[in-house]
Parts: structure tokens; sequence; C-alpha cells
């Protein structure tokens, strides 16, 4: 691994700290003269969540990331708040992909990679070589844009996290897999057929399976990569609906095209261009009165 | 367009046209010509598989050749070998003596010794086969893949007799009579069955590791991804996930590779004697559908005779047995593309 | 933490063991498969060590071990391999012609292929018992008692052809040719999917016909994949033995086919090469086989001898194949 071992790795942030934004991307940054972009941005995000608090559960510093001599992300910092829904927007090839796979690390899966930079979680860094990859997937769960149901039966693919957890208990099994398809909004479609291929449902409900499946392994943050992209509006519907749902518990992030739908379900919106990112803010406040010309003329349709 | 245009301003237009017509259609008789020879070289093909069949139908079901008569006036029987023994005792039988004054034609002690050296090659073959598909498609960097396919791709391009060399005269004296004999007690044959079948077994190692790598790494990586995201080790996503979604493209290359070993013949010769008796001891000579063919052929049997006749009816059983292995691999291959690609 | 973090932490660790375990596994085998393939060199090199001298290479089999040679092996393999590549080369790229360039997606066309894959999997010992019966006997058209010799009568000497055939080179040949068609059809078809449609919409543009289209411009471009195809399929014609045994290839000659042990008595007696299809034959592989199946130990070493120098032809051949690939990958790139 190629993070740079930094003494933050072992800063643990304090969790109650509430959540607070210092975006500066270098050429904002430059434009701005280091002023900092957002103020009073607690009380916006309060009024959007109607909680007090939000600790910070991701934060991510200075992330540069790297295919080969490419970079494609630069001097990324971003702080995600927990239990609430936060949207990347931006035009395709802007890095918001990218870097949402940094936070769980699958871009350790492609070769010729690197990146600087540290991404914390809960204030522990996710690229410290003393961490295990496996059990930071199994807590930082991520959802593609293709549906990719395993060549299994529904219920072998709802259990298949907790399988290869070590999980044996059948009654067990049984419960999480249930659990996990209700909270999924899947159970009342599939609970008649759940030992049928998983391959035989429609993209929607595949789309849900996949979501249900990661629901079971049982982790903090689910990534979403684009997940309704690939869907029509109906299916859309109910897997927005669900992300709404989902962020009681769960702390989401979600890649998307479309800026409906991140206006629709995220509490927090960051733009992306050209592997910066620009500005982030509450998501009403980022789409009504952006502070960058950039995020302003991609949200009226200028441009992407 | 060559239809009667009587302007005078038309009438070099029409004349170009014509020549043009008159040649084209030399050009095409010789296109044509081309055409058909090309066709005929591919019909040779059928034309192979049709000699195959007519060649061992004839021999071994039923002669279709008029009955002949010799110098002296007598008749020559022609007859084919089903037309002279009984599918029940081809079937049923167990000995195989054509050789000897006393006859029996049961098939099944070659079937034996075929299945017995198959199935150690299996044994061996297939994990050491399917365990390097693995490791290629899954672990091993681009370099290491490329350097490493091509080396594997020698152990299958040596000829088979070398192989048979390798059983005979160093798998039997250095490894298995050390460790059977010696150590364990049995007894071992200059001729055994568990030599040809270890060294076929090494035989098919690089055509099932380089089928099922090649189904191994057309299994989408969107699906590894998923595997991943979930928390799963290596393993994992190579065990439960990448493995069983080849599954039955894995499956074909078996049955490709097993048909293979079935159908191997000199290794098997060289090595594994030609005792056909049916037995379950690997240590012992065993004779094989195709190393009886050999040694027919090798020996002087009489062209006619039912000695003669009966490697028809063996060459057919092989023949079948290959055959309906290979359909289905390639039946089970092609379900398999189309499902990812 | 929880009882289930820690429960579930201890599992991972076991885990991870297990995984790497299989890693190792994996690579084992892999490795155990390039282990069998060194054992199996050094075992065959450290036979033949001493062996293979010029005696072996240019002296005739012998009851005498220390006097026993290839030549007659390596003479019949050249004839062999000669006449296979002739009937082969022709047949097989012109059948892959028709079938990637004129064929339509026709009931015969799917036959055809779906025949190819088929025939590609017969085992080899079939293709022997063809080749005996359709051209060593003819199909007993001509019973071989009262058998027949047509003679052509040729500006160097005379064309004996036997028929039926009997068991002569040519017959081995024939039976090699059928046994590796599928292969290079197979190899060929797709040397030429690998040519873009855009060279054959071009060269249709400037007028050209189907044929020419084929003749100046696809063929051209397949040559290096069609030719590596060859040489591989060609390599295995050298090492089969089976066929040759069934199709009759004798297991002690000691002279070359039509007496020809030297290249210079072709241009000093030129109805030796006329003789030489027609004649008795036998293999190097025949040979290894014959002498593996020797007592004397002795003989054990001519037959490693024997097969490293088939090893040594069949890399030479593999490697002119790979030279002949990378020479093309570096020349033309679409």
């Amino acid at each position: 691994m190629n993070s740079t071992p930094t003494v933050l790795t072992t800063n643990a942030i304090d969790q109650s700290e509430v959540f607070r934004v210092d975006v500066t991307g270098p050429r904002s940054a430059a434009a701005q003269g280091q002023k900092p972009i957002t103020t009073a941005r607690p009380t916006v995000a309060k009024q959007a969540t109607g909680e007090v608090t939000h600790p910070v559960k991701i934060r991510t510093k200075n992330v540069d990331f790297f295919y080969g001599d490419n970079q494609v992300l630069f001097d990324v910092s971003l702080d995600i708040p927990e239990k609430s829904v936060t949207a990347f927007i931006g035009p395709s090839g802007c890095g918001k992909s990218t870097f949402l796979r940094m936070l769980n690390r699958m871009n350790d899966i492609i070769d010729g990679t690197r990146h600087t930079g540290d991404v914390l979680l809960e204030g522990s860094d996710v690229y410290d070589s003393s961490v295990d990859v496996v059990l930071l997937r199994k807590r930082v769960g991520m959802v593609f844009q293709k549906s990719t149901p395993f060549p299994k039966s529904i219920f072998d693919n709802i259990a298949y996290g907790p399988k290869v957890a070590g999980l044996r208990n059948k009654a067990k099994l049984n419960e999480i897999v249930e659990t996990s398809l209700k909270r999924a909004a899947l159970w009342d479609e599939v609970k008649d057929r759940l030992n049928s291929s998983a391959m035989a449902l429609s993209g929607g409900q595949q789309q849900r399976l996949c979501i249900a499946r990661t629901l079971a392994t049982d982790p903090d943050v689910i990534l979403m990569d684009e997940p309704a992209s690939a869907l029509d509006p109906a299916s859309t519907a109910r897997v927005e609906d669900l992300i709404f749902e989902l962020k009681k518990n769960y702390t989401i992030v979600i890649v998307t095209h479309n800026m409906q739908q991140a206006a629709r379900v995220s509490q927090r919106t960051a733009f992306f261009f050209q592997g910066v990112l620009v500005e982030t803010g509450d998501t009403r406040a980022l789409f009504t009165n952006p502070t960058e010309k950039q995020t302003e003329d991609y949200i009226t349709g200028r441009f992407g | 367009m060559s239809t009667a245009s009587t302007s005078s301003s038309d009438a070099t237009l029409s004349k170009a046209t014509s020549s043009l017509h008159r040649s084209a259609s030399l050009v095409r008789l010789k296109e044509w010509g081309i055409r058909s020879l090309l066709f005929l070289c591919a019909a040779v093909s059928i034309l192979t598989t049709l000699g195959i069949v007519a060649v061992l139908f004839s021999n071994a079901i039923y002669d279709v050749s008029p009955r002949q008569v010799g110098p002296n006036g007598e008749v020559r029987t022609n007859e084919a070998f089903f037309q002279q023994v009984s599918l029940t005792e081809f079937v049923f039988e167990t000995r195989w003596t054509p050789g000897y004054t006393e006859k029996h034609f049961g098939i099944m002690p070659l079937v034996c010794g075929t299945l017995m050296i198959s199935g150690i090659a299996a044994l061996i073959g297939l994990p050491i086969g399917l365990c390097s598909a693995i490791y290629l498609s899954e672990y091993a960097v681009p370099r290491t893949r490329a350097l490493i396919k091509p080396v594997l791709e020698i152990l299958a391009g040596i000829p088979t007799v070398v192989y048979g060399y390798f059983a005979l005269v160093f798998v039997t004296p250095y490894i298995l009579k050390p460790l059977f004999q010696d150590l364990l007690g049995f007894n071992v044959g200059v001729f055994n069955a568990a030599s040809a079948g270890i060294v076929v077994g090494i035989m098919i190692i690089p055509m099932i590791s380089s089928l099922s790598e090649d189904v191994l790494r057309s299994v989408p990586r969107s699906l590894r991804e998923a595997a991943y995201a979930l928390g799963s080790t290596k393993f994992d996503v190579s065990t439960r996930v990448v493995v069983p979604a080849a599954l039955s493209g894995i499956i074909a290359s078996f049955l490709l590779a097993i048909s293979r070993a079935v159908g191997e013949t000199m290794a098997v010769t060289i090595a594994a004697g030609q005792t056909a008796i049916v037995t379950a001891d690997p240590l012992r000579s065993v004779a094989t559908m195709t190393s009886y063919i050999v040694n027919v052929s090798k020996g002087d049997a009489v062209i006619g005779s039912i000695e003669e006749k009966s490697i028809y009816a063996v060459g057919l059983t092989l023949f079948l047995m290959t055959l309906v292995m290979n359909i289905i691999s390639q039946f089970v291959l092609r379900r398999f593309r189309e499902v990812y690609n | 933490m929880s009882d289930q973090q820690i429960e579930y932490a201890a599992i991972l660790k076991r885990r991870h063991r297990i995984s790497t375990c299989f890693e190792w596994v994996c690579r084992i085998a892999t490795g155990s498969a390039l282990l069998f393939l060194a054992v199996l060199l050094a075992g065959v090199i450290w036979q033949a060590w001493g062996w293979l001298d010029t005696q072996f290479l240019t002296g005739f089999d012998s009851r005498r071990p220390g006097k026993a040679g290839l030549l007659a092996g390596l003479w019949g393999t050249s004839w062999l391999i000669f006449f296979t590549a002739i009937f082969t080369v022709p047949m097989g790229v012109g059948a892959a012609v028709y079938l990637e360039e004129y064929a339509t997606d026709n009931r015969f066309t799917r036959l055809i292929k779906l025949n190819l894959s088929n025939l590609a999997g017969v085992p080899s010992i079939v293709y022997g018992m063809l080749g005996v019966t359709a051209f060593v006997r003819m199909f007993g058209m001509i019973s071989a008692a009262d058998g027949w010799t047509l003679a052509v009568s040729l500006g160097i000497g005379t064309l004996e052809i036997p028929l039926p055939l009997g068991r002569c080179l040519l017959a081995g040949s024939f039976t090699l040719s059928l046994l590796i068609l599928p292969v290079v059809i197979i190899a060929s078809q797709e040397a030429l999917r690998a040519v873009p449609p855009s060279i054959r919409h071009a060269s249709y543009a400037l007028g050209a016909t189907e044929w020419q289209t084929i003749r100046h411009q696809v063929l051209p471009a397949a040559v290096p994949g069609i030719a590596t195809g060859i040489i591989l399929a060609l390599s295995r014609a050298m090492g089969e033995t089976a066929p040759l045994i069934v199709v009759g290839a004798m297991s002690y000659v000691a002279f070359a086919p039509g007496n020809l042990d030297t290249p210079m008595a072709a241009v000093q007696d030129p109805q030796r090469v006329l003789d030489a299809p027609f004649d008795v034959f036998t293999s190097i592989t025949i040979q290894i086989t014959n002498w593996i199946e020797q007592p004397k130990e002795e003989f054990q070493n001519l037959a490693a001898a024997g097969s490293l120098v088939l090893l040594i032809l069949l890399v030479i051949f593999n490697a002119t194949a790979i030279v002949i690939r990378n020479r093309a990958q570096k020349k033309i790139s679409w």
C-alpha cells in the first residue's frame, strides 16, 4: 500500500465533534485565497436532518489517486457525516466513483493504482498496514451500478456474507436473510421463492437484492455507485425510498449522475469536476445557492 | 441497365455496359470455380467423419461389400464383428481372448482398463489442472502468467511416446516401486496401470488448466468486486463465487480432458502392458481399448479374421465414448459462453 | 467491542490462514506441473547422455545397441511431414477460407463447424483405423492379392503407384493429414477472422472480386497466423505414433524410404525420390517405441536419445512458430 504514514493515523477524531466542513480543493482554494468556503454549515446540516449532531464517519485528507501515471484525483479532503446520505455528483470521468471506491479500498484490486493522503474511518486510517481489508469491507459495504447477483439462489446470495464470515447456524442465517430482505423492501416479493435463482429477478429487484446482500453483512457504511442508473423510473423510486429509510441506521454515500436524485435523497452533496472536489455542502443550499461558478454551471445544465 | 437505350448519346455507355457484362460473367465463372474448389476442401472434413463412421460400421456392425471369391474358388467370409459375435456377449462377457483358441469377446476388461487409467489420470490431472487454472486466473500477475502459460503448453506438446517412456523408465522403478513395493509391500508389476495413469494425468494438466483458466477469466470482474465488497477473502471469492459461476465451463474442460485420457494410446500401451483382465489393482498390468488396437495392429492377425475385425468393434466403442463426452462438453461450453458473453 | 465482533475477528484470522493456504495449494499445483516437465526433460537428457552422437544420427537401426541409429526414422519422419504439409496446407487453408469468407450461416455450414470440433476430439488411433482401411487397403475394392501397379513415366524416372497403396509412406501421410486437418482449419479460421473487415471493404470498393480480395488482401494479412497454426499442427503430427502403427509403419527398417539416405542421392538417382512415397517406412516415434520394447537395457538409452532428438525438432518447430507470431505482431498492428 502506498499510504503515507502520518501521525493522523493514530489521532482519533473526537466522536462528538460537530460536523463541520473545511473543503479546500486546490483550485477553489487559490481562487478564494484560502478563505473557508462555507460558513454556518452546522446549522444548515441541522435543519436538513433534524438532528442535533452529526459525528464525522469518514474523513479524507489530501487524497490524490493515480491509475499508472494518470492522476485522477487531486487533493480531495472531505468529511462524511454519520447516519445521513451524502451524494457525489459531477460529470462522468470526474473521479467521483474512484473516490467512492477508495473508501473501502476496492481500488486495491486494480493493478497499477496508487494514492497519497489519508482516508479515516472513525478516525483510523483505512490504508494503514494493520488494517484488515476484509474487515474494512464488511464494515463499509458497496452496491454497484450494474446489479451483480451471484448465480445462486436468492437465499444463498443474501447468506453469502454471513456464511463466509463463518456463520453456520441455519436458524440465524434464516433470520438474517429475512431481516435483510425486509429492510431492503424485497421480502414480500421473494419470500415464497428464496431458493430460486437470483438471476431470474427483475433489474430493480436484483439491485434491491444486492442492497439486502450488503445489509446482511451488517455494515456501518454503505457505498452506492450509481445504484439506480440502470433501472426504470418505478424501480428507481423504490431504491430511492429504500435509501431514505436506510439512512436512519447507516451512513450512506451515493454516487449519482442524476442531480434530481441527489436532491431527493441526500442531505449533503459533494460536486466533483475533473478529479477535484469543487464544492461540498448541504444539499439544498448547494443546489439553490452554489458558491462556485463550476457548480452552478453544472447544476444549471450548462455542461456535463 | 442493359435493356434497350435507344438514344444515340447512350450508345457508348450501352456498349461499355455490355462489355462490362461479358467480362463479369467470365470473372463470375472463375469465382464460381474457386468457390466450389474451396467448398470441396471444407467438405473433406465431412468426408473424414463419414469415412470414420463407414469404416467402423462396415467392419464392426454390418459388412456391406459383396462376398468375394478367392483365387481357388473359395468364398471369403467378410462378415463384420457383430455379425459373428452377439452384442450380449460383447457387453456382458468378462473375458477378452480373441487371440486364443477359446475365444471370448467381452469388452469389459478393456473398458475397465481404460476407465482405471483414466480414473487415475483424472485423480492427478483434474485437481492440479484446476488449481493451476485458479492460480493463473486469480493470483498470478500478468507477467507471471505470460511466463507460465507457454511452459505449460510445452507439457501438452510432448509426444505421448515420450510420456510412455517416462512412465516405464522413471515412474515405475523410481516412484511406484520404492513407495508401494519396498515401503508398503505391494507387488508392483513392470507394466502397471498406475504409472500409465500418472503420466496421462500429467499430460492432461495443461489442457484443463488452459481451458479452465479461460472460463474462470470470463467470469465478469463485477462478480468478484461484489464478493470483495461483502468482506470476502481471496479464497472466498475464488471458491464460493468465481469457481461456482464457472462450474459448467470447468466441467466441460474436465470432460474434454477425460475424453483425451480415454483416447490416449502410446503412453498406455507402453506403460500398462497388455493383460486384458478385470481388476481393481492399479499396480497390475491392464489392457485398454487403445492398447488392444495397437497390439493387434502390430501383430500378424490375418486380415478378415475375427481377431482383426475385433479392433473395429473396440474402435467403435472408443469412438462413441469420446464422441459423447466431446459433444456434452461442447454443449456445456456453449451454454456457458452464452451466459457470460 | 461486542462479543460478536470479537468472534468475527477470531474467525477472520482463521479465514485469512485458509486463504493463504489455498493460495499456496494453487501455487504448488502450478509448480508441480512445471516440476513434472523439468523432471521429464532431465530424465530424458540423463538417459540419453553419451548416446546422442553422429553414429546415432547417421546410422540405421541395428540389433546391437551400440550400432543402432535413427537415420531411417529421421528420413521417414521428414518425408511424412513433407507430404502431410503438402496435403494439409492447401486443403486446410482452402476450407478455412470457404468457411470464413464464403459460407453463409446455413445448416450445412453449421454442420461443418460442429463436425470440425468433434473431429478434433477423435482419438488419433481411430484415424489410424480409417487410414488402414481407406488408404492401405482402399476399402478392399482392389484386393491386395491381385493388386496392380500404375506406372507413370516422368522425365527423370517412373512413378510406380501400387494399388491398393499398401503399407506405404504416402498412406501414412494421408492419415496424418486427415488427423491434423481440423486443427489447421480451426487455426486458419481464427487467423482469417482476425483480419479486420475494413481491409475487405477497401478492396471491394476498388472493384476487386471476392477471390481477388481474398488472394491479395486477406490471405497475406492472415499468413502469420495461418503459418503458426500449421507449424503447430505439423509438430503434433510429428509426435504421433499410434495411427502410424495401425497404418502399418515398420518397427524395424534398416533403410530410408526409396533407399534415399543422403540428400545427394536424390540428385544422382532421381528414381529414388519417386520410389520413396510408395516404400515401406518407419518414423522417429516408431523407432523409439520399438527400442522401448527391447529387453536389453541399452536400448532404453537409445529410446531416450531418440526422444531427445524428437523434442529438439519440436522445439525448433515451436520456436519458428513463436518467431513468426512475434514478427507479425510487431509488423502489423491494426
